[in-house]
């Protein structure tokens, strides 16, 4: 039994990654290699003010002062950060008016990953901004919502337009010096997503990035800002792509998230960069430092994320709960196969009265793989009866891989309540034996459980993407479900 | 229905079955019973093709073919309903979504067409009625938190979905309180028919009170001793099994 259900697993979880390919465009690219000049370029490419190649310039000056970090529960392989192109983008009009201005191989490259940029074809309710490679390509529905004084578009765009707002918050939740990556992001970063909601504005839609790497040998450095105002709300969702290639490309972005009082941010993650193979050769790194402050009281911002793809992903949503009353929460699935290794949880940080937080983690690690949650809960001194809750669970698929938890706990303020639960499971042949039993078939079987294991997490996507999590849950572990 | 012949498996390595023969029509109800560990089991796990069970020698006929030549889902998609002693747990899948899944494969095999989520639920509230389930069992998670009792008589309701041709029933009447008793075998009644077999496998003859057999056997230590009609069961009731134990013994 044990030997067949292997089998099955071993087939199911080597199913192809279906967003592979790779498109031949015609692309502006700067030469490989990191330095001053490489950054003066790029800043000088997207037209920017003077301040932003200061902040540019300092990050570079601080990145070059730090090391790698090595604490994660990973291996990583040496990198060479002067053999990546640090920037690369299909050609084509500065900001195009219509679709007729995007090239036709950019469109259908979008349409085969799902994300038409047609707005009469696309999902109703759900604006996209459409990034390939170093630079937007659209940005849908931006009339509709700046019509509620909603502001979404690239970031790039948000440099020009929106000076003021951009430079009051960039770096404001992670600053340049605060990790590795994230000092190399501030040097480098390309585009990414810029999002301000006005005060009292509840957005009407679900706003939403999908990430594409196209060009070999590119790193891709985006930078999400998103700002929500008192009293406003916003459910925001990215996705991300990237083809086969046998080399390991590098992603390293940052997202920041500002919550003013009373204001509600729902920021969701399906990641499926492309994995490697099944023998661990290429896929992305994926080192990416998310943050967000409940910096009003009363507000909220909510992390979902389900992890499926990237050779190596290093990344902590985290929440620093500032505003008293303010909530944190991080929902994750991780899903590992074949030689991928995650290291991935959250840190939420009470600093104001009656914070209160939850962690739910659900890690599923397949093939050869190591998935490992790490979390830290600190509660600060002022932060009088805060509360946080933590769950973090781990299911084992065969018996080559690895799960590990690394849960921190640090309190300051002896009001607090932390209660944190884990749990390690295998699937059982019991089970299967069970569902076999009924008329389903192992591979189906282990699907059903898989999803519910994570249905908990899955429950807190929008409507529109946990119907395609499921299904992405499915392709990373084995063929479909009924 | 079901032939069969000369059967002998292994369980890790430890013959368990010494050759058992049954035969089982259409519109019968069998009564397995027999002291704890003769094998009853065992041969419920090997019908329903279980692969920790090692089928050494004989055969068994399913409406024609050969049984043992099948995989556990096909076995089932082509009417063999296990219900199992212990019903395992399956967290976060909840029964509509899981008995759905199993209905639809089914419903595929027979070259239906599957039934969307409204009719499944519609098709799921008359079968409940049918076995008296707790409405409120089928939001939850497969067996999760269940009762005894309760997960007994979802393995019925799960039969009342299903509608097999030969359901084999692993001492489902264990453990269940003397009205839980009576629901699950209200259902099985409800749910026979001159299709349709059944094997009910127990160790007491209290099931039988409610579900009237045509036959009951005695296995023990891996062989059916006797077989007779519904008297044998009131005969066991009474003497316990130390005669069958020494009349089996005297004839080794």
């Amino acid at each position: 039994m044990a030997n067949k259900k292997d089998e099955v697993i071993r087939e199911v979880t080597q199913n192809e990654y279906k967003y592979g390919f790779f498109t031949d465009i015609e692309t502006d690219t700067l030469p490989k290699g990191l330095n001053e000049d490489i950054i003066r370029l790029i800043s000088a490419k997207k037209e920017e003010p003077e301040w932003l190649l200061e902040f540019r310039l300092k990050s570079f000056g601080q990145w070059k002062k730090m090391s790698m970090p090595h604490w994660a529960h990973l291996k990583i392989p040496g990198i060479d950060y002067q053999d990546i192109i640090y920037y690369s983008a299909p050609r084509q009009k500065a900001s195009p008016e219509s679709l007729d201005d995007i090239d036709p191989e950019l469109r259908e490259t979008f349409d085969k990953l799902g994300i038409p940029l047609d707005e009469q074809k696309h999902l109703t309710g759900v604006a996209v901004d459409a990034i390939m490679d170093s630079v937007s390509v659209k940005t849908t529905f931006s009339e509709t919502l700046a019509e509620l004084g909603i502001i979404f578009c690239s970031f790039s765009e948000a440099v020009k337009n929106h000076p003021d707002l951009v430079r009051k918050y960039l770096g404001s939740v992670v600053p340049y010096t605060d990790n590795y990556f994230a000092a190399l992001n501030s040097a480098v970063f390309s585009d990414g997503s810029f999002c301000y909601i006005p005060r009292g504005v509840r957005c009407p839609m679900e706003l939403s990035t999908y990430f594409r790497i196209n060009a070999a040998n590119t790193g891709q450095f985006e930078r999400t800002l998103l700002v929500a105002d008192d009293e406003s709300y916003v459910s925001y969702l990215e996705g991300c792509t990237a083809p086969m290639r046998d080399e390991n490309q590098l992603h390293a972005a940052v997202v920041e998230i500002v919550a003013l009082e009373k204001a509600e941010v729902k920021y969701s993650t399906v990641q499926n960069w492309y994995p490697g193979n099944k023998e661990g050769k290429g896929g992305i790194f994926n080192f990416v430092t998310k943050r967000g402050i409940c910096k009003g009281n009363d507000s909220k911002i909510s992390w979902t994320q389900v992890e499926t793809g990237s050779a190596i992903t290093w990344k902590y949503p985290s929440c620093i709960l500032k505003g008293h009353n303010s909530i944190g929460e991080f929902f994750s699935v991780a899903v590992t196969n074949n030689h991928q290794q995650a290291d991935t949880g959250t840190k939420m940080i009470h600093i104001g009265r009656n914070t209160r937080s939850t962690i739910i983690s659900k890690g599923i690690s397949a093939g050869k793989s190591q998935n490992s949650y790490r979390g830290l809960v600190r509660i600060l001194k002022n932060a009088k009866n805060a509360r946080n809750f933590s769950q973090c669970d781990s299911l084992l698929l065969g018996n080559k891989c690895g799960a590990h938890t690394f849960p921190y706990i640090e309190t300051d303020n002896s009001s607090a309540i932390v209660e944190h639960e884990a749990t390690t499971s295998k699937i059982s042949e019991d089970q299967i034996f069970y569902c076999n039993q009924r008329g389903i078939d192992t591979e189906k079987a282990i699907g059903l459980i898989v999803n519910g294991y994570a249905r908990e997490v899955l429950n807190k996507l929008p409507m529109e993407f946990a119907v395609e999590a499921q299904k992405l849950l499915q392709i990373s572990l084995e063929g479909s479900v009924g | 229905m079901l032939l069969i012949k000369e059967l002998k498996v292994n369980v890790a390595g430890k013959e368990i079955l010494y050759g058992i023969n049954l035969e089982v029509k259409a519109g019968e109800v069998h009564a397995i019973m027999g002291p704890n560990g003769s094998g009853k089991s065992t041969l419920a796990a090997a019908l329903a093709g279980r692969d920790t069970i090692d089928v050494i020698h004989g055969s068994v006929k399913y409406m024609g073919e050969d049984l043992l030549e099948m995989d556990p889902e096909e076995r089932a998609k082509k009417g063999i309903f296990l219900g199992f002693q212990y019903p395992v747990e399956i967290p976060g899948v909840s029964m509509v979504n899981f008995m759905k899944t199993a209905v639809n494969e089914h419903r595929i095999f027979q070259g239906k067409e599957p039934l969307s989520a409204g009719d499944f639920l519609k098709y799921m509230r008359e079968r409940k009625e049918l076995v008296e389930f707790d409405s409120q069992l089928t939001n939850r998670s497969v067996n999760e938190g269940f009762s005894g009792g309760e997960k007994k008589k979802n393995e019925i309701f799960q039969m009342a979905l299903i509608e097999p041709k030969l359901a084999i029933l692993d001492e489902t009447d264990s453990g269940l309180d003397i009205d839980a008793l009576r629901v699950v075998a209200n259902g099985v009644n409800a749910l026979k028919n001159k299709d349709n077999a059944t094997i009910v496998i127990t160790h007491y003859q209290r099931l039988l009170d409610y579900i009237v057999p045509d036959f009951v056997h005695v296995l023990f230590q891996g062989r059916i001793v006797k077989s007779s009609g519904r008297e044998l069961a009131l005969e066991l009731e009474e003497k316990g099994y130390d005669w069958i134990r020494a009349e089996a013994n005297g004839q080794v």
